[in-house]
């Protein structure tokens, strides 16, 4: 079991999850780690409240949404191939129309 | 040759992804936490002086700001604004190197009455808001978007003057000077005879603004300005008009002795002669929407979302979305896009018409501050179209005038 912290943090995307920013998650076990791009599909299975368009696009987050790996940024981790571990935390921010 | 159907069987290259061991582009010691532009990669410390700098740089750049000028900054919550926020208490504290040194105030327009919010919703957000800015201990004022509706008459007959000063002459100006503080702070109680002799200074009927809110609007206000956005047919009008009005709102508070600023910053906005003394400044254009939301996020700058007139819209829902969409997505895959864009728009210049001394102060569109033409016969243009769904207020002043074009270049980028 993978517990997992993930925000959707200012910028509206809270929006899409039911105006909740913090999740804490639990994935389930599975025999192969979980990689970002796992994680994004059973978000969009799971916790997308609506218009998964505007959070997800084709395999990976639509452009505009930044994400954070534990303060990171997920491009310096791999993007989509880095293997999810134990307590992470996600974040993700839009970045879209902000004044 | 490139064909549809070709086959490139992965002799494409493939983005090289570095790895989260690479160290900071600029001190080389520490790890880095993010990258920038096309591939700079800076560690927490090196990106906040980068992030610090490239504020100073830019206030610099545009115009001096000699110590003591009064500067509004234009706050909407959002993440920009906020950074931009954070940046001038950054820039005048105490232990700053090459302190700033000018006395700043803040100015939120509440629009939730343009983008369908309750009143409760608009109150939360307010007040989310205000304790933002009671912690940073400058002067704020918090005005309602439907008080552009309700400007006085007698305001704006005498002219949206192209010199921005009051219509009664310097002494007023010196009156108003001599009468409003320097700095308040929120330490001190209010000078009541202060405010009392601003009061009578002015013919405003508009809503006395003390340090804080202003007094509630009105259910009909909010009306007027939803019939107003609801007679707009296109979510691009929509988007442009809310965007003139909030110009406008905050230059005409500029010219009433409440806002009395030589300079507003803000994170969006049209930087142009067409206000006459007030100097504009955007110094949130140089950084990424990326730069701004890490930092933010980094260094905990409080933000207020509140939804807009586009949120959640699709992606052709208007020009704006559109053009930001098909932005964002190429700069996925190709990084300058962005800084290119910017680079090229740098280039462009508003041609400025020579000053005619003898165009009335009254012959300017109250909207776009433009001349109005008053020689074409026929002509309309939006501002009458609205006049005659709403004829009140705003657009009932330029009863000289029966016909007038609104001359405006639009930069969508």
């Amino acid at each position: 079991m993978l517990l997992k912290q993930l925000e959707t943090d200012r910028g509206g995307a809270e929006l899409l999850f039911g105006s909740v920013k913090e999740h804490h998650v639990t994935l389930p076990n599975q025999s192969e780690p979980w990689d970002m791009k796992q994680l994004l599909v059973w978000i969009r299975g799971n916790m997308l409240k609506e218009r998964p368009e505007l959070f997800v696009q084709g395999d990976t987050v639509r452009p505009g949404i930044l994400v954070l790996i534990n303060d990171a940024d997920w491009e310096l981790m791999g993007e989509l191939e880095y293997e999810l571990q134990d307590k992470d935390n996600v974040v993700f921010i839009s970045t879209l129309h902000g004044g | 040759m490139c064909q549809v159907d070709e086959e490139y069987n992965g002799q494409l290259d493939h983005r090289v992804t570095p790895r989260v061991s690479k160290k900071c582009v600029k001190c080389k010691e520490n790890t880095t936490v993010l990258i920038i532009r096309a591939g700079d990669a800076f560690c927490r410390g090196c990106f906040k002086e980068y992030f610090i700098h490239k504020f100073r740089a830019m206030l610099g750049k545009n115009r001096v700001i000699f110590p003591g000028e009064k500067v509004l900054l234009a706050v909407s919550g959002g993440p920009a604004s906020s950074s931009m926020l954070s940046q001038v208490q950054e820039g005048l504290s105490r232990d700053a190197p090459k302190k700033l040194r000018f006395v700043p105030g803040i100015i939120y327009i509440d629009e939730g009455g343009a983008s369908g919010q309750s009143m409760e919703e608009r109150k939360r957000a307010v007040a989310q808001l205000e304790s933002v800015f009671r912690a940073t201990n400058y002067h704020y004022h918090i005005v309602h978007l439907e008080q552009v509706l309700s400007l006085p008459s007698s305001v704006l007959e005498a002219g949206s003057s192209a010199t921005g000063k009051p219509p009664t002459g310097s002494s007023y100006k010196a009156a108003v000077d001599h009468l409003i503080p320097t700095r308040k702070n929120q330490n001190q109680h209010p000078d009541l005879s202060v405010e009392n002799a601003q009061s009578h200074l002015s013919n405003l009927s508009m809503q006395e603004v003390q340090n804080g809110v202003t007094s509630p609007i009105t259910p009909e206000h909010t009306q007027a300005l939803k019939r107003l956005f609801a007679s707009v047919r296109t979510p691009t009008a929509k988007e442009d008009l809310l965007h003139t009005l909030r110009h406008t709102l905050c230059i005409e508070l500029w010219q009433q002795q409440l806002c009395h600023f030589e300079m507003l910053l803000c994170s969006q906005g049209f930087s142009d002669p067409r206000h006459g003394d007030v100097v504009i400044v955007r110094p949130m254009r140089d950084y990424s929407s990326k730069e701004i939301a890490y930092y933010n996020r980094m260094f905990d700058i409080p933000s207020v979302f509140i939804p807009g007139l586009d949120s959640k819209a699709q992606d052709k829902a208007s020009i704006q979305r559109l053009t930001e969409s098909f932005v964002t997505k190429l700069q996925t895959d190709f990084p300058s896009t962005v800084s290119t864009i910017y680079r090229t728009s740098e280039k462009l210049h508003t041609a400025c018409p020579p000053q005619n001394t003898n165009t009335q102060l009254s012959a300017k569109c109250l909207l776009c501050v433009c001349a109005l033409d008053t020689k074409l016969g026929e002509s309309h243009c939006q501002c009458t179209k609205m006049a005659s769904h709403h004829g009140n207020g705003l657009y009932s002043l330029n009863k000289n005038t029966r016909h007038f074009v609104l001359k405006r270049v639009v930069f969508f980028i």
